[in-house]
């Protein structure tokens, strides 16, 4: 039960602080606050709870044993619909990072917003509500309901509150994440039809699917579709041009809404439901998402450091880091997935920290525009200390988190495409060249403007402080998290080498994915001790 | 043990001194500050001390301690500890770092006083520090490449110091951006090595190496060349040099410190840590001497153009690490190590020397507009004689001179090593004396030209004193055959590396060798005093001719690198940054727009209201409907 409440705190809240409106205008944000207090304090629950045991390898663990939590109801079960919610290390992390998000979001807002605050609430909660449950649905009609959830108030939080450009932003956002969206469902249709034409159960219960045996050619479009989807929201070039727009309109709780948490919904799918229901198909893809993934991280930084427009800039190096996430998804090893899960939190958190300065200095001098600044640091060390802080966490500087999520996946796909990795660490420079640039155009030179302004204090400084420590604490000790992700993405992995190995017949992508590994005494040695024929390299390799 | 159990204090108090400094910010009192500054660095330099002479006297199994803090992580089989190595070679760098570092510490203190950014410099300078120390004493690749990125971080931050100015801002940015491109080519290596060999732990995968891998192995070549290109990178060797005469634009403690004494030889150091790497490699290897010998050429002739007196300096930094490429390339990793001991003593020294003359004569970077200099500064005069006769290797009575002489004897002595080698660095000796007395000669001799506005205090003239007499005495632990023929350094580096395989000489060849590498120096000298000093008519003469000019012009500019990088890689960048500005991949979406508008434009003037229109409508509609019905 403790799952429904994970999401119903934040739902209801939201409709209380909607009407406490009324009352006061304060109140909305207290309320909010409360809640994902609350949230958060379940969370931390969970997390202390006593982990469980790795089963063997090999064996695909099904039932109550591989979740934290769960919740399974039937619901119409003529259609094969339940109310089927779950929890593992994954979700987990990422519904602490969208709580932990929802609070700065709160926090950040406090007194940008001050026209209809109620509302404001209302919608920000139930977006809030709807990535929790993106990210605990286990039954895809219940995971397509939530997908949909966070769109709308997502929409009215950019079409309302958002700046000068607000309604194309928004209404570019909806199309692309609608059109996406349908076509998940029809993917989504399928393969219950399918699923139901195989073994006569009509049901959407991801474990269930799981496995399912298709035609390839089935297979492929299916997996298109489910990608696609995920792909936009990711987003990966080139259905990209929703995200700078948005990003750059929406008020700084919507930024650092998008930026922290819809776009780790597109890669939680890809990690949950693409791979894993599409093994085959997903990796034969995987050397096109490789190039797509590569575009993704150089175009995005170059179009960053391009852009005059500072929230514009810090969209386009979202685009940058979730290609590192893309390309640490699809080598599928548990280097490049602990990396790509890493980078999901850490850029998260600093990507929402920029979001949240940019607002701030928004809120201070009134423009976006970097011609318009220079010189703020005599004004307000403070803040440009931890603009330096969080450009440098961008760049993937060593000792913070977001390098290890970087390091990680350019390790775990280096072993399965050298080029793609080698080429994706010019990022890296790139990266340095767009992070730089903020700080020298915002911070440093001469302050042409004369602006004066107030520095960060008290609110914002321990929102900044709490970024700032998880960053710091995950470049030096990252371990907690990977402990915690680590047996769910075991899980994951394990279910594709089950559903490989079940179909020996059909023909894997694998050799793709092992690249060095040929010529390695290790890999050699392993593959003799390999017992299981096509269980991939990294399955043996990596534990 | 007791001592060794506090290894990892020694980067931790510098790191200290920066958390408490950044989190204070400027509220505390100026003495406080360079209290917490200088001192957490001083405090650093005792438990070196301490920890040395415990090493020395009684060294642990093995000649090496490891000090294992925390596994930082445990991914696949990917294991890496935060864990410090405290063997010969990084003994030899925290002594090197902490005591020049604390020095310099100490004459910021006084040099940086009047400065608004008090605190804030001593906090880059602290986290410095801390990041260098877990360079040098990193067990493991990755813990090292953390160090790597935190002095590079350091080096941005404080050649931007000044942040107002924005060439400041351009410098630290090309600095960060240069290194990083040999950074990532470094990271491409460790990437290489874990696959391949499964570790990152620097002793075991050397071994892993030597087991896997045979001599001239193209993986070990591949793995030995991206991770030089680190070391160029931070090195500032060629092809990624041109970063570091611009760095200049930092206060000069900073250059002093990180651009001459401590970062730039990192690429020494790692290359010297994965020697196993390069002795595979034979032919990375000898790219290294290459690269040394001609590095050390090119910059010692830019550095004889110069007219600002850092920059003269630089390029000279650039020319002395291009000696320890040379060492290093010809398998004399002891004599690179050496190398950098005593550059960092006679380098710090110049550029602390530099320093006050230019705070003296307020902000004065020309030599044109300096001169006469030894009477108004006489002690840093005499320290700067004593730092440049060092630099120049005077022989006998400069630490320079041992360990350049080393170098010179094991390129032509090696198995590695050749003739041309030594013959590039024997021209690069008689080109250092010469573009380092030009120096002298233009700043502290001939006429006076202006007045010294500020003279040194205490906490500047000490560590001018301190180094001086160690860029003297710093080389009388390791002489060649005949001088005594002390091998201290040397031995006790070869607990840690192996020792530089000669080829047989004959003992009349070896003081032939040391009869040249002698003489050079002097000969640059008395060219420099003829041109600058007793003629410099001369030198307007030479200069223009048109040949000469252009030949001028072209060092000063520093063989024209920058201008080849501008064209072929900055300019074409900011060309597509400016031209897709607006993303063209969003054209097609913006085209169905504009095609949506145009269909809505269009349909648009059929609703006109008229009923005829409508009528006609309806008709057409009905008649298509039908005959679709008959014919379909």
């Amino acid at each position: 039960m403790i799952l429904i409440w994970l999401i119903i705190i934040p739902f209801l809240g939201g409709i209380i602080a909607w009407y406490s409106d009324r009352l006061n205008t304060a109140l909305p944000r207290w309320i909010s606050l409360i809640a994902l207090t609350f949230d958060f304090a379940l969370l931390l629950a969970l997390w202390f709870k006593p982990g469980i045991v790795l089963p063997p390898a090999g064996n695909l663990v099904q039932g109550s044993t591989m979740w934290l939590a769960e919740l399974d109801r039937s619901w119409v079960p003529q259609l094969g619909i339940s109310l089927h919610l779950a929890m593992d290390g994954l979700s987990l992390l990422l519904v602490l990072l969208t709580v932990f998000l929802g609070i700065t979001a709160v926090a950040s807002s406090w007194t940008e917003i001050q026209d209809r605050v109620g509302f404001f609430h209302l919608n920000l909660m139930w977006v809030l509500a709807g990535i929790i449950g993106v990210f605990l649905a286990m039954d895809l009609f219940i995971f397509y309901f939530f997908w949909e959830l966070m769109l709308i108030p997502m929409y009215f939080l950019i079409a309302l509150w958002g700046h000068e450009n607000r309604f194309y932003a928004a209404v570019k956002f909806f199309i692309f994440t609608q059109v996406s969206g349908l076509l998940l469902l029809i993917a989504i249709l399928g393969l219950y039809f399918i699923h139901a034409r195989n073994t006569g159960v009509y049901t959407f219960d991801y474990l269930q699917l799981l496995g399912t045996y298709m035609q390839p050619a089935t297979e492929f479009w299916l997996m298109l579709g489910f990608l696609i989807a995920f792909a936009v929201k990711l987003p990966v070039v080139p259905v990209h041009t929703w995200l700078p727009e948005a990003h750059t309109e929406a008020p700084t709780a919507g930024s650092v809404i998008l930026a922290g948490l819809l776009l780790k919904t597109g890669a939680y799918g890809l990690l949950r439901f693409t791979i894993p229901l599409f093994p085959r198909a997903a990796f034969e893809f995987a050397p096109i998402a490789f190039v797509l993934a590569v575009i993704g991280i150089l175009y995005g930084a170059v179009l960053a450091f391009a852009q005059t427009d500072l929230k514009r800039l810090v969209a386009y190096t979202s685009i940058s880091h979730m290609g590192f996430v893309l390309l640490g998804i699809f080598a599928w090893n548990e280097t490049a997935l602990q990396g790509a899960v890493m980078q999901i939190i850490c850029h998260g958190v600093a990507t929402g920290a920029l979001f949240i300065l940019v607002g701030a200095l928004q809120e201070r001098i009134h423009t976006r525009e970097m011609g318009r600044m220079g010189g703020l640091w005599a004004t307000a060390p403070r803040i440009g200390g931890v603009a330096l802080f969080f450009a440098l966490a961008s760049l993937g500087l060593p000792g913070l988190g977001n390098f290890i999520g970087e390091f990680l996946v350019l390790l775990g796909s280096f072993r399965v495409n050298i080029a793609a990795a080698s080429v994706a660490a010019v990022g890296l420079i790139a990266a340095t060249v767009y992070a730089l640039w903020i700080i020298q155009r915002v911070f440093h030179g001469p302050n042409t403007f004369n602006w004066r302004m107030p520095d960060f204090r008290g609110r914002e400084m321990i929102i900044m402080a709490a970024m700032i420590i998880v960053i710091v604490w995950l470049g030096l000790y990252p371990q907690p998290v990977f402990n915690k992700a680590g047996q769910a993405l075991g899980n994951l992995q394990r279910s594709v080498d089950i559903i490989e190995i079940a179909k020996p017949r059909l023909s894997r992508a694998g050799d793709t994915r092992r690249g060095l590994s040929l010529f390695t005494d290790e890999a050699k040695r392993s593959r003799r001790i390999g017992t299981v024929p096509g269980v991939p390299m990294e399955a043996v390799n990596g534990r | 043990m007791i001592m060794f159990k506090l290894l990892w204090l020694i980067p931790a108090l510098p790191f200290a001194g920066f958390i408490i400094l950044a989190l204070t910010g400027s509220r505390l009192t100026r003495t406080r500050t360079a209290v917490i500054g200088a001192g957490s660095a001083g405090l650093s330099m005792v438990i070196t001390i301490l920890t040395g002479i415990r090493f020395i006297g009684s060294p642990p199994p093995g000649n090496a301690y490891v000090q294992v803090l925390w596994t930082w992580m445990s991914v696949g089989g990917f294991r890496p500890e935060i864990a410090f190595r405290l063997d010969a070679l990084s003994l030899a760098m925290i002594t090197v770092v902490t005591a020049v570092g604390f020095l310099i510490h100490l004459y910021s203190s006084e040099f940086m006083a009047g400065d608004e950014g008090y605190s804030r410099f001593f906090a880059y300078m602290n986290l410095f520090v801390g990041s260098m120390l877990t360079l040098v004493l990193a067990d493991n690749l990755l813990l090292l490449y953390l160090g790597w990125e935190g002095v590079g971080l350091c080096s941005y931050l404080l050649i931007g110091f000044w942040y107002k100015d924005t060439y400041n801002g351009y410098a630290a940015r090309k600095a960060f951006v240069v290194t990083r491109i040999g950074d990532t080519a470094m990271g491409i290596g460790l990437f290489l090595l874990f696959t391949v060999l499964g570790t990152l732990q620097i002793q075991e995968l050397m071994q892993r190496a030597l087991q896997q891998w045979g001599s001239g192995n193209v993986m070990a070549g591949a793995a030995a060349a991206l991770l030089l290109g680190g070391a160029l990178g931070k090195s500032a060797q060629l092809p990624l040099q041109t970063w570091l005469p611009d760095a200049m634009a930092g206060p000069t403690p900073v250059s002093a410190l990180i651009h001459a004494a401590t970062m730039v030889t990192a690429g020494v150091y790692l290359i010297a840590r994965t020697h196993v790497l390069f002795s595979l490699a034979p032919l990375v290897q000898a790219a290294v001497a290459v690269i040394g010998a001609v590095t050390l050429l090119i910059a010692g002739f830019s550095a004889l153009t110069q007219s600002d007196i850092k920059r003269v300096l630089a390029y000279s930094t650039i020319s002395q690490i291009g000696y320890m490429f040379l060492a290093l390339g010809v398998g004399a990793w002891s004599a690179a190590i050496f190398h950098f001991m005593t550059h960092a003593f006679f380098k710090a020294l110049l550029f602390l020397g530099a320093g006050v003359v230019i705070l003296g004569l307020h902000n004065e970077h020309n030599m044109f507009k300096m001169g006469g200099l030894r009477k108004q500064l006489p002690l840093t005069f005499w320290t700067f004689l004593i730092g440049a006769a060092s630099l120049s290797a005077l022989p006998l009575v400069t630490a320079g001179y041992y360990s350049k002489d080393l170098i010179l004897y094991s390129a032509w002595a090696s198995e590695a090593g050749s003739p041309l080698l030594w013959a590039a660095g024997l021209a690069g000796a008689l080109l250092t004396a010469l573009y380092t007395f030009r120096m002298v000669f233009l700043v502290f001799f001939g006429e006076e030209k202006t007045r010294v506005e500020r003279k040194p205090g205490m906490q500047i003239k000490i560590p001018l004193i301190i180094l001086a007499v160690l860029s003297i005495i710093g080389g009388f632990v390791e002489t060649p055959a005949s001088l005594g023929g002390l091998h201290i350094f040397t031995k006790f580096m070869y607990t840690a590396l192996p020792p530089v395989v000669n080829l047989p000489l004959p003992a009349t060849g070896e003081f032939i060798l040391e009869i040249e590498a002698a003489l050079a120096p002097p000969i640059g000298i008395f060219i420099a005093y003829l041109f600058f000093l007793y003629r410099p008519r001369y030198t307007g003469r030479l200069a223009s001719t048109p040949s000469g000019s252009a030949l001028h012009r072209f060092w000063f500019s520093g063989w024209g690198f920058d201008w080849i990088y501008d064209r072929i890689i900055v300019r074409p960048f900011l060309w597509f940054a400016r031209i897709d500005k607006n993303d063209f991949l969003d054209l097609p979406y913006l085209g169905t727009i504009w095609a949506g508008k145009g269909v809505n434009r269009l349909l648009v003037h059929t609703q006109t209201g008229k009923v005829r229109w409508y009528a006609v409508g309806i008709v057409i509609g009905a008649i298509l409907a039908l005959s679709a019905m008959v014919f379909l």
